[in-house]
């Protein structure tokens, strides 16, 4: 079985409604019941973020995100899956729950 | 040529395809099957001459190329994994069955919909084809460490990704089959109306490969009725070829081509396809339609016997099917044939195709045909600036510079 992360894309964040967060429940419980299922879980905004780089020492910290973007991603899934085509079919059913684009992608070696 | 230059060269046309696809599903890798193949095909060009042509070509280069695949895993990896030890204890070949469905599986795992459309060309005419990389650039004109880099790139996220190797499950074959029909439509037209200025209007090294291709999945996959449809469209399209540029390059229009030059055997075979989709009784899709319609067009001996009503009454169905701007443009030129250029422009008129030769070259000449010069060589001049093609840019400002003349 292999894992993909699929990520939300969206241009604000913790703006779902009550039916795509009803939707996404559904969704879940469906990971969830087939097997699909490893973590889920939605972002604060960008702005809540810091940068911490602490390569040399003591960590440089940096108020908000590392990359000033349109869209960011504001929630994932990490699922299991056999192969792509059916991690594609969850990423479309996933996409539709939330009512936003998603980008699938696949763990290294996994 | 030899007799042996000429059983590899069949081999390479006939079992490419075969040893590649096996390969691929025995190890898990398209790399292994992809390089394996080529050095068994290379030890065959060695040895054939000296050794003599094996009794199955096909057999012997399966069982060679297996056994350098062994070789490389073994070497490679310092314990096998499980999976491939039971497959490296039998060396026999497998029944022609199952050796199909895997030229299937490697198919529809080139032109896997998560593969960009340029990836899925190049993969497909490398795997499946057999086309080396040099004759692929030299065939797309472009960089042969760009056509690298793009099938290195697929292949891995092929692997990376997990797509699978497989033929899709029941409910994703027909989207899927329509994905692979684009890819080889695409390979076609890129061979029949080069879109580059840089490159030959027509380079037949393309359409023959679209076709032979096509035939390849028609066989693999004979209950699909688009893909006779395509391959039909294919032939009908090949069969004008040779009067479609003239002497000096230029394009030649469908009503001014000497439909003597055009090839009686391609447009037999293409009829009977057509013919065979329209008894089935099934609805037909767009490349049957489209096939249809070219049949039309190879039916009539001279121009003027051409069944126009026929030719728009397939249009309908089309609109039906894909009512985009591109289909309504095609269908207001055979309108014009039959109602005039008057009835035809009002239904080019507002077409939302602004950027595209052909909208502005389809009212230029309707233009024309009305009397209407100064707004048709203005249209004839947007037409020229859009268009790519060599030999469609010497047909274009051909006609406008009789225009005038007049």
């Amino acid at each position: 079985m292999a894992q993909y992360l699929i990520s939300v894309l969206d241009d604000t964040s913790d703006s779902a409604t009550a039916e795509e967060m009803a939707a996404i429940d559904a969704f879940n419980e469906q990971l969830e019941t087939e097997g699909h299922w490893v973590f889920a879980g939605g972002l604060a905004s960008p702005s809540t973020a810091t940068v911490v780089d602490g390569r040399d020492g003591e960590a440089v910290l940096t108020d908000g995100p590392y990359l000033e973007s349109k869209e960011y991603v504001a929630g994932f899934w990490i699922i299991g899956a056999p192969h792509l085509d059916v991690a594609l079919r969850l990423a479309a059913l996933g996409s539709k729950s939330c009512n936003r684009r998603v980008e699938l992608r696949p763990f290294l070696g996994a | 040529m030899t007799d042996v230059d000429e059983v590899i060269s069949r081999a390479y046309r006939e079992d490419w395809a075969r040893v590649v696809a096996t390969l691929a599903r025995r190890f898990g890798d398209l790399d292994i099957a992809e390089e394996m193949a080529a050095e068994a095909f290379a030890t065959a060009v060695e040895r054939w001459p000296v050794d003599g042509i094996p009794p199955s070509p096909g057999a012997w280069l399966t069982v060679t190329a297996h056994r350098k695949a062994i070789d490389r895993v073994r070497r490679e990896a310092r314990s096998v994994p499980k999976h491939m030890e039971a497959l490296m204890l039998s060396d026999t070949p497998e029944p022609l069955g199952a050796i199909d469905d895997d030229r299937l599986r490697l198919v529809f795992t080139c032109c896997h919909p998560a593969l960009a459309m340029e990836s899925r060309v190049a993969l497909t005419l490398r795997m499946v084809g057999g086309l080396t990389v040099p004759e692929i650039a030299r065939a797309f004109l472009i960089q042969e460490t760009a056509i690298g880099r793009r099938i290195t790139r697929a292949k891995a996220k092929i692997k990376a990704a997990k797509i699978p190797y497989r033929v899709p499950s029941r409910e994703d074959v027909p989207a899927r089959v329509t994905g692979v029909l684009a890819v080889l439509y695409l390979i076609f037209n890129e061979g029949y109306l080069a879109s580059d200025p840089e490159k030959e209007p027509v380079r037949s090294d393309l359409t023959a490969e679209a076709i032979r291709l096509t035939r390849l999945v028609r066989d693999l996959m004979p209950a699909d009725g688009e893909v006779p449809g395509l391959l039909a469209l294919m032939l009908l399209t090949e069969a004008r070829r040779p009067a479609r540029v003239s002497a000096c390059g230029e394009l030649v229009a469908l009503a001014e081509q000497d439909r003597a030059a055009w090839d009686r055997e391609l447009i037999a075979e293409g009829h009977a396809l057509v013919r065979a989709r329209l008894a089935s009784g099934e609805a037909p899709g767009r490349y049957q339609i489209l096939a249809a319609i070219n049949a039309v067009h190879t039916d009539a001996r001279d121009v003027r016997d051409t069944d126009w009503s026929q030719v728009i009454a397939l249009y309908d169905q089309l609109v039906r099917l894909d009512p985009s701007p591109i289909v309504r443009l095609n269908r207001a030129i055979a309108v014009a044939e039959l109602d005039g250029p008057e009835v035809a422009l009002a239904e080019v008129r507002g077409l939302p195709l602004e950027g595209y030769h052909a909208f502005h070259a389809t009212h230029a000449d309707l233009l024309r045909r009305l009397g209407r010069s100064e707004e048709s060589r203005a249209a004839y001049d947007r037409a020229i600036g859009l268009a790519g093609n060599t030999a469609e840019t010497a047909y274009l400002t051909r006609r406008r510079d009789q225009l005038a003349r007049t």
